[in-house]
């Protein structure tokens, strides 16, 4: 509450930063899916494909006012804090706002392809995608309990409805209910962790948890006793606490051990679904990582980075060791964005300026190649070939060069060759690890750092073996051309011009990460 | 050349474009700017040139405009002989802003090993692309391609003074390599080139982290502060102004705090850095990602499954050149960056890190050999196996050389690496040749050939004889040299590694009477083509370089006096030892 007045009272200094001025991207976002949803009814022929791209305008519209929110805070007012501090828009934010909108306008380019081929082409779906933006977006800004948790559930419920979306296939339908009765269940413990966070701190706020969390761990660490005695230890109650979070949150960022929900629903949902849910709802779930494990649990950094240490350590290896053996594509991108989360909890374990950028960086590189790789995957399928084994991608380098050839781009960056994207994310995660190491003076940071790295060898095993069935097999069974229609092919160039981008000249997108985390690494010290 | 130099000049007028800021330094006996660059760059605009101008079925005129295009490029490479030789140091600097949060810079510039090196590279590059005229049959385009990307890759390694870019280059370099193997390779190529990327991968990942934690190093305010003026004096070249200038920007980027990538900077911390674990972990993850990629025992089982399944000009790269890069790695980057890790006698109790590298520098003379022996005296050996396991023991002698941390051992070991990558390059030309005619490797299918090869014979026993390291073959020299320097540092390791020797002409002796003497005892042989016109043109660069090296070195190793004294220099201030002196007052100026 504390936080909140102050920072109102900066506010009213500003011009007109009403509250709503402050999400008005997602304001937008939502006014446009409540008419998306309510336009395929009024008009009287079925547009579908209309109000896709009506989704796509009002994403590029909300990355717009997006812009201007920027522009007009010039990152020099932010922190700014709006609704009694239930929202608070600082450049962490900002940045991943912009992450999710990018998804969200490449996931509704896959999709009207695919859709067409499915011919599930229904305007819901389309609103649908975007909740599950809005949903993102509140998370990434949330600095409550209460509006973080509200937000994911937004977000997870919008996923439920869409992972199921195929209604006529079976595998879709057992996706939908495994990830509803699992997601419910994580969504409980998280609760459950916010509710003894509550019991601790008696504020649901992310800045008050935070002070009296570190004030009650050292109260109990002063020996003096006198002001000891007042207070009840609290950090037995800390614990669980933690634990309960961090199991809620490994569950929807799929960190091993709870990861088993992730192959799963990743091969029975749609496959735009897939690339949305592995992108933007991780992405959405680390936010909410840094929001509650940085800033809310800051003070208790000794006790939770060896746990996601861990965590992340066993995630890496276990997802790149089952990715191995898997055939399916889609199952084998289940796997590599395991593992993936793997490597951007170490992100948070580095807990320094090139963590957080490094998490920033990735995350942006990991949603761009993912939405390019499960792209191809849309634009391989074509008559009898579903296109979602990896033995479909053969000879493709023959067939069309232009589509192999980002491929494997894709691949040899989430892989993280250098001169990709991916190799620009992955070297700052590991080098915030080493920096971690030196300034705590452990050893483990390093050995972590190298287990990690050792496990992206493991990682190119299977990314190589697209570019294997692509350009070293060959030839593929069928004469039947790939339909390769503007929207998907505007989506992967995009993707593939960003993880060049990022990989060549990353200076304005680091520049740009390392500013927005700046706050949040002087925050820890 | 200076009507070139002149439009590059005019060019730049016309065009206004912003060129790196070269022109601050005083670059010595340049005539063309940023040559570096252009060697680099020249083959990737080749790539792209082939890319876009032909279409897939013009086969013939990509072989043609590819093949050109590499002459072209070993033509201005030939520039860099204008390497002042006298001078020393790093020549043809160039350094522009690269990603400036990260510290690291577009920064080249070669010394003399470096020069060679490129070279070689060129000229093995044009070699390989003449001799795969008949030999590759399909998909030509991509071919051509993704040798001229092998070529940038491969001589930006060289030409790198930027750790960061030399890292960048070093794992690019293998993603051609593994297409070139995958889809050009051999029945069990698909295994070949996974195998190979992943191998070599292990190595560069972890030397990832090495690079890293050397660029926080930079950082390290206590440990920057302790470098003196006489240690940069000696890393850069105390009259080399370019260089010292390059060495001061590093200096002023770390002395700030933002570190640097330099890889000069980095040689002078060496000399700082406190011997304990943190240099040896450091020295093993560059040594692991070299030693793979050389290979040395026991990490070289990537090698023969490589060569046999490659094409012959991706052999001929790969060993030619490709594994020059971890004994140039190891050159350029572990000895002078950690000094006291290589030259350490004690981390590991009775014994020291600088003991088991050569422990395995010997192990891979013997084995390699034993190996290499071993398909001879199978019946149905591959010649090709034979060659790829002769290079594991040539390159033993290499790192043998690197570890005997003198100046005659380095020297020796430098040129060595120019030597097999002439002789070995050519053996597998040679070993190409007569696939190709035959389609099997099996060396019991030949006998006799001297009988309707005469020529083709006559190569093959020069190169054979280069390989033994005959006298006056270029070979003698530089085995000669290692040997040497192994000896003044420890007899027994010249000893032992002598006995590999006497192996290696056993085996080399042995096949060659087994392929080429005798009766003609398979009628399948009879009709065999002696060598056509262009396969001359292919062999004779390397006939030449055999015998001119042999017979007069001396302008090679002028090259590389200068380099090794710095490595020398760099060693020699935490460590003693014998021959150092000599070479100084010989070698000074």
């Amino acid at each position: 509450m504390l936080l909140a007045q102050t920072s109102s009272a900066a506010s009213s200094e500003l011009p007109v930063w009403s509250d709503l001025l402050l999400l008005a991207p997602e304001l937008i976002l939502a006014v446009c899916a409540c008419a998306a949803l309510v336009v395929e009814v009024v008009l009287p022929l079925r547009r579908s494909r209309l109000v896709a791209r009506f989704a796509l305008a009002s994403v590029v519209l909300a990355a717009a006012s997006l812009l201007v929110l920027l522009w007009q805070t010039n990152n020099t007012l932010l922190p700014l804090t709006g609704f009694y501090g239930m929202v608070r828009i600082d450049g962490f934010a900002l940045f991943l706002k912009f992450i999710f909108l990018i998804a969200a306008a490449l996931a509704i380019l896959i999709s009207m392809r695919y859709a067409d081929i499915e011919e599930e082409q229904h305007g819901e779906y389309y609103a649908l995608l975007l909740f599950a933006t809005i949903g993102m977006m509140l998370l990434a800004c949330g600095y409550d309990l209460i509006a973080l948790y509200v937000s994911l559930e937004l977000m997870a419920v919008t996923f439920y409805v869409l992972v199921g979306f195929t209604k006529r296939e079976r595998r879709a339908n057992e996706a939908a209910m495994k990830y509803f009765l699992l997601g419910a269940f994580s969504s409980g413990v998280l609760l459950y962790g916010m509710s003894l966070l509550y019991g601790v701190a008696g504020s649901t706020n992310l800045g008050d948890i935070a002070q009296s969390v570190a004030a009650s761990l050292t109260v109990q660490t002063d020996v003096t006793g006198a002001a000891a005695a007042t207070l009840i230890p609290l950090r037995p109650l800390l614990l669980p606490g933690m634990i309960a979070l961090a199991a809620g949150l490994f569950f929807k960022v799929s960190a091993v051990p709870f990861h088993l929900w992730a192959p799963d629903v990743y091969e029975g949902a749609p496959t735009p679904v897939t690339a949305f849910l592995s992108t933007g709802s991780k992405i959405a779930s680390f936010a909410l990582f840094v929001r509650i494990f940085a800033e809310a649990l800051g003070g208790m950094r000794v006790d939770w980075t060896p746990l996601l240490g861990l965590v992340a350590a066993i995630t890496f290896f276990v997802g790149n060791l089952a990715a191995v053996t898997q055939s399916n594509a889609k199952r084998l991108l289940a796997f590599s964005s395991i593992s993936n989360a793997g490597y951007l909890l170490l992100g948070l374990v580095a807990g320094n300026s090139y963590g957080y950028t490094g998490l920033l960086v990735y995350a942006l590189v990991y949603t761009l190649m993912n939405m390019g790789a499960f792209g191809v995957l849309i634009a391989l399928r074509r008559g009898g070939i579903k296109g979602d084994r990896v033995d479909d991608l053969a000879g493709l380098a023959q067939k069309a060069p232009g589509v192999a050839a980002m491929m494997a781009i894709f691949m040899l960056s989430l892989g993280g060759l250098p001169l990709t994207g991916g190799f620009i994310g992955k070297y700052f995660l590991f080098g915030g690890l080493l920096q971690r190491g030196a300034s705590e003076n452990r050893a483990w940071y390093y050995w972590l750092a190298g287990w990690a790295i050792i496990n992206t060898v493991v990682s190119f095993y299977y990314y190589v073996r697209f570019l294997r069935q692509m350009y070293l097999s060959e030839g593929c069974d069928d004469d039947q051309p790939l339909a390769f229609p503007f929207t998907l092919r505007t989506a992967l160039t995009v993707a593939t011009i960003g993880i060049v981008l990022l990989g060549v000249y990353p200076q304005p997108f680091i520049a740009l990460a390392q500013t927005v985390v700046a706050p949040l690494v002087t925050m820890l010290h | 050349m200076r009507s070139f130099a002149r439009s590059v000049v005019l060019s730049r007028r016309l065009l206004a474009v912003r060129w790196p800021r070269t022109k601050n330094y005083k670059i010595y006996h340049v005539k063309i700017p940023y040559l570096l660059s252009i060697a680099t760059w020249l083959p990737t605009i080749g790539a792209a040139l082939v890319l876009t101008l032909f279409r897939k079925d013009q086969a013939g005129a990509v072989k043609k405009f590819a093949t050109a295009w590499f002459a072209l490029v070993f033509v201005v490479s030939l520039l860099l002989l204008s390497y002042d030789r006298a001078g020393g140091g790093m020549q043809f600097i160039e350094d522009a802003q690269w990603i400036p949060l990260i510290g690291t810079r577009y920064q080249l510039g070669a010394d003399g090993v470096s020069v060679l090196l490129i070279l070689l590279t060129t000229l093995l590059g044009f070699i390989g692309a003449l001799s795969s005229w008949t030999a590759i049959e399909k998909r030509l385009k991509e071919y051509y391609v993704l040798l001229l990307l092998l070529q940038t890759a491969v001589v930006g390694v060289f030409a790198s003074m930027d750790l960061f870019l030399f890292y960048v280059f070093f794992e690019v370099s293998l993603v051609p390599m593994y297409f070139l193997i995958g889809i050009w390779g051999g029945e069990n190529r698909l295994y070949a080139a996974i195998k190979f990327f992943l191998y070599t991968l292990v190595g560069s990942v972890l030397m990832l982290l090495g690079v890293l934690k050397m660029y926080f190093l930079t950082q390290d305010a206590t440990l920057v502060s302790q470098i003196s003026a006489a240690t940069l004096d000696a890393v850069g070249g105390a009259g080399n102004t370019a260089a010292r200038l390059m060495l001061g920007d590093a200096a002023a980027a770390a002395g700030s705090g933002a570190g640097t990538f330099n890889i000069m900077y980095m040689q002078a911390l060496g000399s700082v850095l406190p011997m304990g674990t943190m240099q040896v972990l450091l020295f093993s993850a560059f040594a692991l990602a070299f030693a793979i990629k050389v290979p040395v025992f026991p990490f070289h089982t990537w090698l023969p499954d490589a060569h046999v399944e490659a094409p012959t000009a991706g052999s001929v790269i790969l060993a030619g050149v490709l594994l020059k890069l971890g004994t140039y790695g190891f050159f350029r980057v572990a000895l002078p960056m950690f000094p006291r890790a290589v030259s350490d006698e004690h981390y590991f109790g009775a014994f020291g890190v600088r003991n088991v590298m050569v422990g395995l520098a010997l192990v891979s003379i013997i084995y390699g050999a034993l190996a290499a022996m071993y398909f001879v005296v199978k019946r149905d050996g591959d010649v090709k196996k034979l060659v790829a396991y002769s290079s594991v023991s040539s390159m033993g002698v290499v790192m043998l050389g690197l570890f005997a941390l003198n100046a005659n051992g380095l020297t020796g070991a430098v040129l060595h690496m120019i030597n097999h990558g002439i002789y070995s390059a050519a053996l597998f030309l040679l070993v190409g040749i007569i696939y190709e005619r035959r389609h099997t490797r099996s060396i019991a299918e030949f006998g006799g050939l001297s009988h309707v090869m005469p020529v083709y014979a006559t190569v093959f026993l020069l190169m054979m004889l280069t390989a033994i390291g005959l006298p006056l073959l270029c070979v003698f020299i530089s085995e000669f040299l290692a040997m040497r320097g192994a000896f003044e540092a420890n007899p027994w390791w010249a000893a032992v590694a002598a006995l590999g020797m006497i192996l290696n002409a056993g085996y080399m002796l042995w096949l060659y009477q087994r392929m080429f003497f005798g009766e003609l005892d398979n009628p399948q042989n009879a009709r065999l083509k002696d060598l056509s016109n262009r396969e001359r043109a292919d062999m004779m660069p390397l006939v030449l370089l055999t015998l001119w090296i042999g017979v007069y070195p001396a302008p090679f190793i002028k090259y590389i006096v200068q380099p090794v004294g710095v490595v020398v220099r760099q060693l020699n201030a935490v460590h003693t030892m014998p021959g150092v002196k000599e070479f100084y007052s010989a070698g000074e100026h």
